[in-house]
């Protein structure tokens, strides 16, 4: 690097290393650290309280052999992909049509805002009540189809975590697109329009693929993120009915804290964590070496 | 990505004015034809968001013998606040005090150490700063709830089981990387024209940062801030695992343990459900415009 690039400051580098130390030295703490440890603790013994002892593979041959760990991770993918399958293409509708600049949309875009506000529990808490077959919405709407047994039959219980879902983030993922859309030149459409391109067209040949990048960033948030909705289902189902919606993170509470089991606890947190850098991985490369990569490099 | 680094300041400058654009870079409006679609999916969207948040602020304000007698959509026939009396006196206010100072806690210096690290990242080189900086990437990928059970182990270590501070710390550690993140793409747009004039001036790059730097990210500062406040405050897990007394209850895990204690008695719970979210929801009003234009412009680099 020459002495005219920005670097050219490089020279005084030594001096800017230490602004890093304290997020380092929290980072390393409570981030690093229980990284390394939750590998670690895989191989031991613990109840949570007593003493820790090693345990070699033994964690890790009965979690592997449990048919519990299956279930698990199927629940885990499908909320994975029913959330990201519902959320992307609605956000997407969605943060086009913020992204125009009446003034009843920057309106109706403080209103989506509100689900976010509220925390998981709080959502969870409230849909319980509201879903309750007898005296909920579907007997206050008057609609009897809305007043089933939500949460007491597995096929139901997931479609309403995914609502719920889709409920508290498609706003946020909107927000994301609004964001993209507006960085896509005016000219584009205006060429677009004079080469006689409707409406749809305009959108599938050029509002998508110049979204491209925010759609990978957006469902790397939405993916690495459904990886830890715990708080949701915990409070909302417990993982019922019958473990429908049992996903690792809780399978993972609820065998550590619950069962005093933190070793095969700790089994299920590492797999968590390398499905979370496996995809992580899979979606930058799915951007190419100028999109997400860069983005989340920020180069 | 020099082409569209180009494309992507107007839309930064426009997150940093709290006035708010004018029309006229309107991409998919200006067409003059009208998306039908889009509004009304938009106006769909707005009745699937309004009606649960209508019907718990309603419940919240009815008898626990209206809610079972009456229509639950119709607005309660004698409003009544002995839900939220009710909830006020099982301790909310010392759940709120201490939420606020988890919040506090936690939000000031994570945003401040962010500031500083994102700052000598980027203005700093080496491979020391870039090896740091892949650190808080890879953070970024890492579901941190699944460092619970060793974060748990450190905390009883460290003898903060069942404090605060229990709290405070590993949410420092998790708002970390996206805060840099962020952060760091917008001292990234500071031209580096102003920092050569700094540093012509003869200022150090300590007083660089504090004079230069941080007044221009500020706007990114505020929704960061609120967003990481919004994380805190709302957050379940940490609280769950690393404390145990009633007394040091957050917000959250009080809703919890008040709705298994009232689990009949939906409109109180309904109005705990509301009272916890009234702060953030002031925050949101005095800081909408901040947050929503400076996350649009933080998420979409």
């Amino acid at each position: 690097m020459g002495a005219v690039t920005p670097s050219a400051t490089g020279r005084k580098t030594g001096s800017l290393s230490w602004l890093v130390l304290p997020a380092l030295v929290m980072f390393v703490g409570f981030g690093i650290i229980p990284l390394i440890g939750v590998v670690v603790l895989s191989f031991t013994n613990w109840d949570g309280i007593g003493a820790i002892t090693a345990a070699g593979f033994a964690n890790w041959g009965s979690v592997l052999t449990d048919p519990g760990l299956p279930h698990a991770l199927g629940v885990t993918f499908l909320v994975m992909f029913l959330s990201w399958a519902v959320q992307t293409p609605l956000s997407i509708l969605l943060g086009v049509f913020i992204s125009g600049h009446q003034k009843y949309r920057a309106v109706l875009a403080v209103l989506y805002f509100l689900p976010l506000l509220l925390s998981s529990a709080a959502i969870a808490i409230a849909y319980k009540a509201l879903l309750d077959p007898n005296f909920g919405l579907g007997a206050g709407l008057g609609l009897p189809f809305l007043s089933q047994n939500w949460l007491g039959r597995p096929a139901l219980a997931m479609g309403v975590v995914i609502f719920i879902v889709s409920w508290q983030f498609i706003p946020f993922h909107s927000l994301i697109y609004q964001g993209g859309v507006r960085q896509i030149p005016r000219s584009m459409y205006e060429a677009a329009e004079i080469d006689g391109a409707g409406r749809v067209r305009q959108f599938f040949s050029m509002t998508l693929p110049q979204l491209k990048n925010t759609i990978i960033t957006s469902s790397t948030l939405m993916i690495v993120g459904s990886l830890t909705f715990f708080d949701l289902i915990f409070v909302l189902t417990g993982g019922g009915p019958s473990d429908a919606t049992r996903v690792l993170a809780l399978d993972m509470y609820l065998r550590g804290f619950r069962g005093s089991l933190m070793g095969p606890a700790s089994v299920i947190a590492t797999i968590l964590v390398l499905i979370g850098l496996a995809l992580a991985l899979l979606l930058q490369r799915l951007g190419g070496r100028g999109g997400a990569s860069s983005q989340l490099e920020g180069a | 990505m020099a082409g569209s680094t180009t494309a992507e300041r107007p839309v930064k400058a426009e997150g940093r004015r709290p006035g708010r654009a004018s029309g006229d870079r309107s991409a998919i409006t200006s067409s003059g034809k009208r998306n039908y679609l889009g509004g009304a999916f938009g106006w769909l969207w707005l009745a699937i968001i309004i009606i649960p948040i209508y019907w718990i602020v309603i419940t919240s304000f009815k008898s626990a013998s209206g809610y079972f007698s009456g229509n639950a959509m119709a607005p309660p026939t004698a409003p009544t606040l002995d839900n939220y009396r009710l909830v006020i006196e099982s301790g909310f206010v010392r759940y709120f005090a201490n939420s606020v100072i988890v919040t506090l806690g936690a939000v000031v210096p994570a945003v401040l150490f962010s500031f500083m690290a994102a700052f000598a990242i980027i203005r700093g080189g080496g491979r020391f700063l870039k090896g740091v900086n892949a650190v808080f990437l890879m953070g970024l990928a890492i579901p941190l709830q699944a460092t619970i059970i060793p974060v748990f182990l450190i905390i009883i270590k460290l003898s903060l089981y069942d404090s605060l501070l229990a709290l405070i710390l590993p949410s420092i550690a998790f708002a970390l990387p996206l805060t840099i993140l962020i952060l760091g793409n917008f001292i990234r747009d500071v031209p580096n024209e102003l920092f050569e004039s700094m540093r012509l001036d003869g200022s150090s790059e300590w007083g660089t940062m504090w004079r230069l730097a941080f007044p221009l990210t500020k706007p990114a500062i505020v929704t960061v801030s609120i967003y990481q406040a919004l994380q805190v405050w709302n957050s379940f897990l940490l609280p769950l695992v690393l404390t145990q007394s009633p007394d040091l209850r957050v917000l959250p895990l009080a809703l919890f343990s008040f709705q298994g204690q009232y689990s009949v008695n939906i409109p109180a719970v309904l109005a705990s459900v509301l009272l916890t979210t009234v702060p953030i929801l002031v925050l949101y009003i005095a800081g909408r415009r901040q947050l929503l234009s400076g996350l649009t412009a933080g998420f979409s680099k």
